[in-house]
């Protein structure tokens, strides 16, 4: 008899102990497979079939001819694409002008005096307002006819220069109107990461003798390293993804002297109907964010490392 | 990406119906521009008036975002009827198997003798594949007051008089001529009279077609004669930088006289401006070459892929009757191409339809009758010629590299 109840009992364990058993695997993969197999389809499967698709030549529709690596062999010969790399570049850099501006806007904004806030909520509204509209606002300011600018400077006797149809201005002019409202972005990230600044620590450094830059550069500034890092990745990211005010500021132009390779790969897409070679520059954008986004990461670990 | 003003679509304009055995007829329209949309709502009220058992479902895209979305829906869901553009663009997609033979409606309804002028756009083969319901000329709309403030008392019709017109209007301080070009197509009108005036129209035909190299001596005239009026101050300063309504304000300010364009501007003039302007077709350069003038034509077609094909088969051959396109045309400021519908009464259209009554041959328009990547390429090099005609040799050789890589090496 007992032997058999025995026998029974272990039956109904490795029954239901199968799920328990490897309980550690089977709960996280549930859970990641919803999430992983959206991923999957929206991100990981479109990326995969666009690298394929810069190896082929397309309109949209109809049949694809394979064409190999002429897509890219055309690439390296296309004025437009190294103009368009070389815009991304000035992006990247000027960009960087952002997390340094939003700083010393949060420094200065983050005291307590009457009316504070809605000082702060004013230097935050450009990141609130929509890119298009931002684009629209700077190319009204950059009329080099009817303009805000050009109207006042016309009493004194300086001619505005036509900042958006100049092919040596019209880039600056964009980056310029991009930088305001992520000015804007950082300064939030900054007064945020001013509020958890250690008070004591600033007090006893001022007790030491630290002030002015100093204590900025030495005491504040290390406390603010996560604004930092926050601040100056989505700056670069913003900077290569730069989209939105070129296609509404210049579409480009004038002859594609503003370009930048997210415009000219939907331009190639879109209105020469070129799904192959718009492929081909997405792919090196890719590419070229994958290798700032690893070498980033690196250095983070490295860091992490070196903290410990 | 998802800001982009051009990619937002203005979906769904459902117009009810309360028929009982209603029959849908489900339409795609590009037609957003105020005047389009209210002929559009008019022809398809008309329409359902006519036919009360069908029920037309109208989707109005804008005009970018249709051509994105029409390869798609082309494919996937195909409605009854889209409108788009004869010529070049039609072919492009008569070419892929996506658009109906509608040549027995050409048949059944004699559309042959009552629209001789749009019938080679509409046909690919000898088969027709569209039935234009409007077409429009190209021409240049002026401001009477300022050519007489400028002591100017005729229009010119010859290259010369243009010229001295030109030089006239410069005396007075006021630019000759207003142009946009940062959406690049208001470039392509200049390229397209100055080549058929220059060269005729065999020879831009050719051109469209890739058949002849843009480094070719015949082009380089073209780009001397355009850039007789670059160096002579014709042109308003930093037109990059304007969209072609946004270089309109310099007209209705007195500072500019002139704009190269086609009827959609008329609505576009403020009431007290439209009173002072008027038309004169593009002057003759060469008296030896016939009239060749650009006419746009839009067209309905149905695509392959429909559902209600004999609904769509009435509604081309009701677009087509007479009295339908005078409607139709009137609204829209543009000319039927039905020969006995009768032209609006006003000054603009009779002037374009006279025009075009003379013309020895016509053309679509520069960024329809040739590949679309060759368009975008050759109109952004138009751009840069007008900022810096001397380095015309580059740009040429630019745009020939873009035709031998798609119409391959002559």
């Amino acid at each position: 008899m007992t032997e058999i109840q025995v026998l029974s009992n272990s039956r109904r364990r490795t029954g239901s102990t199968f799920l328990r058993k490897h309980q550690l695997i089977i709960a996280p993969v549930a859970f990641i497979t919803p999430a992983f197999a959206m991923f999957s389809l929206f991100v990981i499967y479109p990326i995969i079939q666009s690298i394929g698709l810069s190896f082929v030549e397309w309109q949209g529709i109809g049949p694809q001819t394979w064409v190999g690596l002429d897509n890219y062999r055309e690439l390296l010969g296309d004025p437009v694409f190294w103009k368009a790399l070389t815009n991304n570049v000035y992006w990247l850099v000027l960009f960087l002008l952002a997390p340094v501006l939003g700083l010393f806007i949060a420094l200065f904004l983050n005291q307590n005096v009457f009316g504070i806030r809605l000082v702060k909520s004013l230097f935050f509204f450009p990141f609130v307002v929509s890119q298009i509209v931002v684009g629209l606002v700077f190319a009204w300011f950059y009329d080099p006819a009817f303009g805000l600018l050009a109207t006042m400077l016309e009493p004194l006797g300086v001619k505005f220069p036509a900042i958006l149809s100049n092919e040596n201005w019209a880039t600056f002019g964009i980056i310029l109107a991009g930088l305001w409202p992520q000015t804007a972005y950082c300064m939030i990230l900054y007064l945020t990461g001013l509020n958890s600044v250690n008070p004591e620590v600033i007090e006893a450094a001022r007790l030491d003798g630290a002030k002015g830059w100093r204590l900025l550069v030495n005491i504040v500034l290390p406390q603010l390293r996560a604004a930092t890092f926050i601040a100056v990745v989505v700056t670069i990211i913003g900077a290569l993804r730069s989209f939105d005010l070129v296609a509404i500021m210049t579409g480009g132009g004038p002859y594609n002297s503003s370009n930048v390779l997210a415009y000219y790969m939907y331009d190639n897409a879109i209105f020469r109907y070129r799904m192959g070679y718009a492929s081909a520059i997405a792919t090196i954008l890719f590419l070229i964010m994958d290798l700032y986004i690893a070498w980033f990461l690196m250095r983070l670990l490295k860091n992490e490392k070196g903290s410990r | 990406m998802r800001y982009l003003k051009t990619t937002v679509c203005a979906v769904a304009l459902m117009l009810c119906s309360t028929s009982a055995f209603a029959r849908d007829l489900v339409m795609n329209a590009n037609t957003s521009d105020p005047a389009q949309k209210l002929a559009m709502e008019e022809l398809i009220a008309d329409f359902e008036a006519a036919y009360p058992e069908i029920d037309v479902k109208f989707n109005l895209y804008d005009h970018e975002a249709f051509k994105v979305a029409m390869r798609n829906f082309l494919v996937s869901d195909a409605p009854d009827l889209i409108t788009w553009n004869a010529g070049n663009r039609m072919k492009v997609f008569v070419d892929l198997g996506l658009l109906e033979d509608v040549s027995d409606v050409w048949q059944a309804e004699g559309l042959h003798e009552a629209m001789p002028a749009v019938v080679s756009a509409s046909s690919v083969e000898g088969k027709q594949y569209g039935v234009p319901y409007a077409y429009y000329a190209w021409g240049f709309y002026y401001r009477k007051d300022l050519f007489e403030q400028a002591g100017i008392t005729s229009t010119p019709t010859t290259w010369e008089e243009f010229l001295e017109v030109g030089a006239k209007l410069n005396a007075a301080g006021i630019t000759p001529i207003t142009i946009g070009t940062k959406d690049l197509w208001p470039t392509a009108g200049w390229f397209d009279f100055l080549n058929m005036r220059i060269n005729g129209g065999e020879f831009h035909a050719q051109l469209m077609d890739g058949k002849v190299a843009y480094t070719d001596e015949r082009v380089k005239r073209v780009f001397e004669k355009w850039a007789e009026l670059v160096s002579a101050d014709f042109f308003v300063e930093n037109h990059p930088g304007y969209s072609f309504q946004e270089a309109l304000p310099f007209m209705n300010q007195g500072k500019s006289a002139m704009y190269l364009l086609a009827p959609f501007i008329v609505s576009m003039f403020p009431d007290d401006v439209r009173e002072q302007v008027e038309w004169f077709p593009f002057p003759v350069i060469d008296p030896a070459v016939g009239i060749y003038e650009d006419a746009p034509t839009d067209s309905f077609h149905i695509p392959k892929n429909a559902t209600n094909k004999e609904d769509a088969r009435l509604f081309l051959a009701f677009a087509a009757q007479a009295d339908v396109q005078t409607k139709t045309a009137a609204t829209l400021d543009m000319l039927p191409p039905n020969i006995n519908a009768s032209v609006k009464d006003d000054r603009f259209a009779q002037g374009g339809f006279a025009q075009l009554g003379q013309a020895n041959g016509i053309m679509q328009f520069y960024d329809r009758d040739t590949d679309p990547a060759l368009a975008k390429v050759g109109m952004e090099g138009f751009q840069e010629f007008m900022q810096n005609p001397d380095r015309i040799d580059a740009i040429l050789q630019r745009i020939e590299a873009e035709r031998e890589r798609i119409y391959g090496a002559l």
